[in-house]
């Protein structure tokens, strides 16, 4: 009972956050990252469902992506031409719906394997895809793309749609929904098979389940989900080309349900808003910022292959033992280091690629021309990796300090 | 029309052969580690910038030597410090880590050469025409790269079957620990098959590179076409990509070569559609538009109806 209260306060919460973000920050710009947000939360989930809860690495997540959206543009069309008329609130149902329907296409028979053979379909299928939709150019637009507009529906509550923060109330919505559907579908028996298919599909056979039946539906509700993500980019955007069904979509996905954290319900919901954040913040200041991105991910796989959410809940057991103030210190002396290393790195990288003579980082002016930059900035990168090297043997200590077993209670029991 | 087929031929031969010896380095691998390289294609690009950056200084035939062994060491210390720590997270992580270091060799090619196509040239020695045949000239350097994949399609062939280090490799691909057992490093094996296998890609990349154009997008282009012969030859069977090489690089030159559309098939049937119809692009494809899909059309076919590929023995 009390945990059940307690995760309807996480709800409650989520909802909360939700409806109240755009009273804070009410600016254009934030508004208009609030609903990538959003997009990229209810896209990476869908994501997860596949990969994180069922055990299939797929290089074609867009393609359920971009068929819902561009069904989700062409409805807008439609309704621009009064052959039609709903709400818009329903359009992203549209593209849950083409998903769902693309899904079992498809997943009717990619799902028979999981791992690399059905790593190698769905690679196939999205290049597929993606190289006709250049080809059917009359639904596709070819290279210029399907534009619609949004504010031919009647209106919502007296929303009207031609303003960004009426979208966002109608993506809120159907984050909430969709994020609701799909923590509910992991508590469903489907969900939970899912998750022992993907653990060990043999054993789940033996015990009578059918394990691409299983998968199947899996690939399914993922595929809705993505669509209906799809439709809510449609909405948003009023325009789709051929980049929203190809591999740099279905890459991207991939890099931030993996980042946020696979084997968490969470993780992807982190994933997505870092990499929102990123793409707004990193990418208005340097170019870079996909390479910056190709090396967190890379990173991430190394080192945190359980994600940020992973690397969060790493922590659970000094949390519960009350000993996170023992690793404060240790992490403090690791981190600041490794934050003066990566710094330089990125002041170095910058530097050498730079069309200016001066570069503005943090505060400072850098001569791109000045050897004495260039060596400081050396030296002080090898400083902070030699104190981050030395300092990890400390902080693995006090790591295992944390999470070792209480002496205290283990005395009392053998006296 | 005979000429058409003769050159459609000679060119699908070249492309074929150049994608083999992407493909045999991505089998090989496969069959030692079970992991699909996602990066493979990206190593050959890597071999074409370097070859690009050599050539500028020393010329094409030092670029030619100096590029492949650069490449090679890199796919080295990628598996000794990259693929082997995340081996221990299972396959999926496997192919994740190759696909993220297909991401970063990307943009870290455009942070230090430019997003821009370089202008990577024949060697004057070869620019000239082999032959002429129906009025048509066939480049010397395509006899060239013709030359150099069949040679090493037959080495690499030599030094599998027939030497001692490749009876170990073939050993060490079926029983890693009974060959572990007799005193072998079969870690070091792994590394070293690993960086032969990117330097025969970056090779393949120094000598597509001149003429299939050196830009940051090149490894897209080829990445997912050599996945699709790894499978469609069967996964870790090197004559399966021998021949699925050899059928995509034709496919795809004839389609492009052959002028022949829906409405030629339609018109057999003696049906004709009205134009714009919303179904149009449908009725007016052309063989030459659909090659580039051709290769995935085929892949998802062989998945479905024979998973295991033309000559592969097991599923996964």
């Amino acid at each position: 009972m009390k945990i059940l209260t307690a995760k309807s306060g996480v709800w409650a919460g989520y909802l909360a956050v939700l409806l109240l973000l755009p009273l804070f920050f009410d600016s254009i710009l934030a508004i208009s990252i609030f609903n990538q947000m959003a997009i990229a939360i209810v896209f990476a989930l869908s994501y997860n469902m596949l990969l994180g809860q069922g055990g299939m690495l797929s290089f074609g997540h867009a393609v359920y992506f971009g068929l819902g959206g561009f069904l989700a543009v062409h409805a807008l069309l439609m309704m621009e031409n009064e052959s039609v008329y709903f709400s818009i609130a329903f359009i992203p149902l549209i593209g849950g719906l083409t998903g769902l329907l693309a899904g079992v296409f498809i997943g009717s028979f990619s799902t028979r394997k999981a791992g690399t053979v059905f790593a190698m379909i769905s690679l196939g299928i999205g290049e597929l895809v993606a190289a006709s939709s250049l080809i059917f150019t009359g639904f596709f637009g070819g290279e210029a793309g399907v534009s619609g507009d949004r504010t031919f529906g009647p209106p919502l509550f007296g929303m009207d749609f031609f303003s960004d923060v009426d979208v966002y109330y109608l993506a809120a919505f159907w984050v909430f929904a969709s994020t609701l559907f799909m923590y509910l579908f992991t508590q469903t028996p489907a969900g939970r098979m899912a998750n022992a298919v993907r653990d060990n599909p043999e054993r789940a056979e033996f015990i009578g389940y059918s394990a691409r039946w299983v998968r199947f539906i899996s690939f399914c509700a993922s595929g809705m989900f993505a669509g209906v993500a799809g439709g809510l980019f449609a909405l948003n955007y009023e325009f789709l080309t051929d980049e929203n069904l190809n591999l740099v979509t279905s890459g991207r996905v991939l890099l931030m349900a993996y980042i946020g954290g696979l084997g968490f319900f969470i993780g992807p919901i982190i994933g997505a808003i870092i990499l929102t954040l990123m793409n707004f913040l990193l990418s208005n200041y340097t170019e870079l910022w996909l390479l910056y991105l190709g090396i967190l991910f890379v990173l991430t796989v190394l080192f945190l292959p359980r994600g940020f959410a992973g690397f969060i809940m790493m922590h659970r057991l000094a949390w519960l033992r009350g000993k996170m103030h023992t690793l404060a210190l240790p992490y403090l002396l690791t981190g600041l280091p490794a934050l003066l290393f990566i710094l330089c790195v990125v002041c170095l990288l910058e530097l050498s690629h730079t069309a200016e003579p001066e570069l503005h980082f943090l505060g400072l002016s850098l001569s791109r021309d000045s050897v004495l930059v260039w060596a400081a900035l050396l030296a002080l990168a090898m400083l902070g990796w030699f104190l981050t090297k030395k300092s990890t043997s400390g902080l693995q200590r006090a790591w295992e300090a944390a999470n070792a077993p209480d002496e205290d209670s283990g005395q009392e029991q053998t006296s | 029309m005979p000429e058409v087929l003769v050159f459609a031929t000679l060119n699908g031969l070249v492309t074929g052969l150049l994608l083999f010896m992407l493909a045999s380095g991505l089998t090989v691998i496969f069959s030692m580690m079970g992991v699909l390289n996602f990066a493979h294609a990206s190593f050959y690009m890597l071999g074409a910038y370097f070859a690009y950056s050599v050539s500028l200084y020393f010329g094409y035939w030092t670029g030619l030597i100096v590029a492949p062994l650069i490449v090679g060491v890199i796919g080295a210390l990628v598996e000794r410090y990259g693929l082997r720590r995340v081996h221990q997270h299972g396959h999926v992580a496997e192919l994740v880590f190759t696909f993220g270091l297909a991401f970063l060799i990307e943009e870290a090619v455009q942070f230090f050469w430019g997003a821009d196509t370089k202008n990577y040239q024949t060697p004057d020695l070869l620019d000239f025409p082999l032959f002429t045949l129906f009025g048509q000239e066939f480049s010397a350097y395509r006899g060239f790269m013709l030359a150099i994949s069949i040679g090493i399609f037959i080495g690499l062939y030599q030094v599998l079957t027939r030497s001692r280090v490749g009876l170990i490799i073939q050993a060490a691909i079926s029983h890693p620990h009974m060959v572990a057992n007799l005193g072998h490093n079969v870690p070091l094996i792994f590394t070293a098959v690993f960086g032969v296998g990117t330097a025969l890609a970056g090779l393949a990349g120094v000598i597509a590179g001149p003429v299939l154009t050196t830009f940051p997008g090149m490894a897209l282009v080829l990445g997912s076409i050599v996945f699709v012969i790894v499978v469609i030859g069967g996964l870790g069977s090197l004559p399966g990509a021998f021949l699925a090489s050899l059928l995509i690089g034709l496919l795809q030159s004839y389609a492009i070569a052959t002028n022949v559309g829906m409405q030629d098939l339609l018109a057999l049937f003696g049906l004709e559609f009205p134009r714009s119809h919303p179904l149009d692009d449908l009725w007016t494809l052309n063989l030459s538009q659909i090659a580039p899909i051709l290769p995935f059309l085929l892949l998802v076919l062989v998945l479905i109806f024979r998973p295991t590929g033309l000559m592969g023995k097991r599923e996964q």
